[in-house]
């Protein structure tokens, strides 16, 4: 059995337990926060929003060399509904705007977003009249990745410090009260634009 | 010049002698700059006749001349390639501010269809006859264009609805 001191120092990372049910259920009453974080950060399914030559290198970043899939984030979901991990890879015109922000709208929550580049994060070189100076613009985002591309190590290292973030964050297990809150607010915002 | 360059220039003296206003660029690289008015009739020509034979349509580019302050000032450039006979020669017609629309030529290449598309996007240039002549760039809340030289520089317009996709 291992002991409680040892797994609360070291979290639940590379641990394997045997344990009475008893002291399990002890220790799930206690570090409930940590388990769920640690599971949310060891299984993210990322949505790539590539838009540019960022998604090439974002390609370069799930393959072999650098492996996503070792960090439990190698399940790339097409449909925004599937996954919890938006990665904007790309510059974001005026007119991809409005899209992004629906996409993002739709994802589940919890749901985090990586600003891939200096295109996504502030507009880069782009200082024109048709794009987004930094996708924050739109949508909250976690972790922003210099370069332009980055390489996919940078990449790597982003989802290192999600996965920190996303370990380090309380769990709001009220989802539902959270979402009838959301709806609430909607309604009011309707009301408001239909006076 | 070589000689199939002349030739170029030769025929369209020969075929639309009113028509041309000034011949200019460098030998591999000739500029024909033309009345707006018969565009179609001489790029159908250039396209069909068998010691020419532009068959490969390259791009329309649009220009504004206001800040080199000369009186026609916008101009497009008609870029045409010749496979066959391996030459090139661009087209360049002047249009005035107050009607700045020529012709489309569509008809006579389907690819004109994007690149007259863009030119009325980023200058305001009218295409006439164009089946769909609606903005391809910018979106669809987009007011002025851009790429003319009094368009404020940088400034943004916000976009703030998705707009349908539409498919023949």
């Amino acid at each position: 059995m291992v002991e409680k001191k040892k797994v609360a120092e070291h979290g639940l990372e590379g641990q394997v337990m045997t344990t009475r049910l008893g002291s399990f259920i002890d220790f799930l009453k206690g570090k409930g926060n940590e388990l769920a974080g640690w599971a949310r950060a060891s299984s993210l399914w990322p949505y790539t929003f590539g838009t540019a030559c960022c998604g090439i290198e974002l390609m370069g970043y799930m393959a072999s060399f650098t492996d996503a899939a070792r960090f439990g984030a190698e399940v790339v979901r097409f449909s925004p509904r599937q996954a919890d991990c938006m990665i904007v890879a790309g510059t974001i015109t005026d007119k991809q705007a409005p899209i992004l922000r629906k996409i993002y709208d739709q994802m589940l929550e919890p749901k985090y977003v990586i600003s891939m580049g200096v295109c996504a994060s502030s507009g880069g070189f782009y200082r024109a009249y048709h794009v987004v100076q930094g996708i924050d613009e739109l949508i909250p985002v976690d972790v922003y990745v210099p370069g332009c591309p980055p390489n996919p190590e940078g990449l790597v290292y982003a989802l290192m410090q999600l996965q920190k973030k996303i370990m380090s964050e309380k769990v709001d297990y009220n989802t539902r009260g959270r979402l009838m809150e959301r709806l609430r607010e909607v309604d009011e915002k309707e009301k408001d634009l239909g006076e | 010049m070589t000689d199939q360059e002349n030739i170029t220039v030769q025929k369209l003296r020969e075929n639309f002698p009113e028509e041309i206003l000034d011949v200019g660029g460098r030998p591999n690289d000739v500029a024909v700059t033309v009345r707006r008015d018969r565009i179609p009739d001489i790029c159908r020509f250039l396209r069909d006749d068998p010691d020419l034979s532009y068959k490969y349509f390259i791009d329309i580019c649009g220009v504004d001349y206001m800040e080199m302050e000369k009186t026609p000032r916008f101009a497009v450039i008609y870029n045409l390639l010749s496979f066959e006979k391996g030459h090139r020669i661009r087209l360049k017609v002047l249009l005035e501010e107050s009607d700045p629309a020529v012709d489309s030529v569509i008809e006579i290449w389907k690819g004109a269809d994007w690149f007259e598309r863009e030119a009325f996007d980023m200058f305001g240039i009218q295409f006439r006859n164009h089946p769909f002549l609606r903005r391809i760039l910018t979106h669809h809340q987009f007011v002025g264009h851009p790429l003319r030289k009094d368009y404020e520089h940088g400034r943004r317009q916000l976009c703030t609805e998705v707009w349908d996709l539409e498919f023949d």
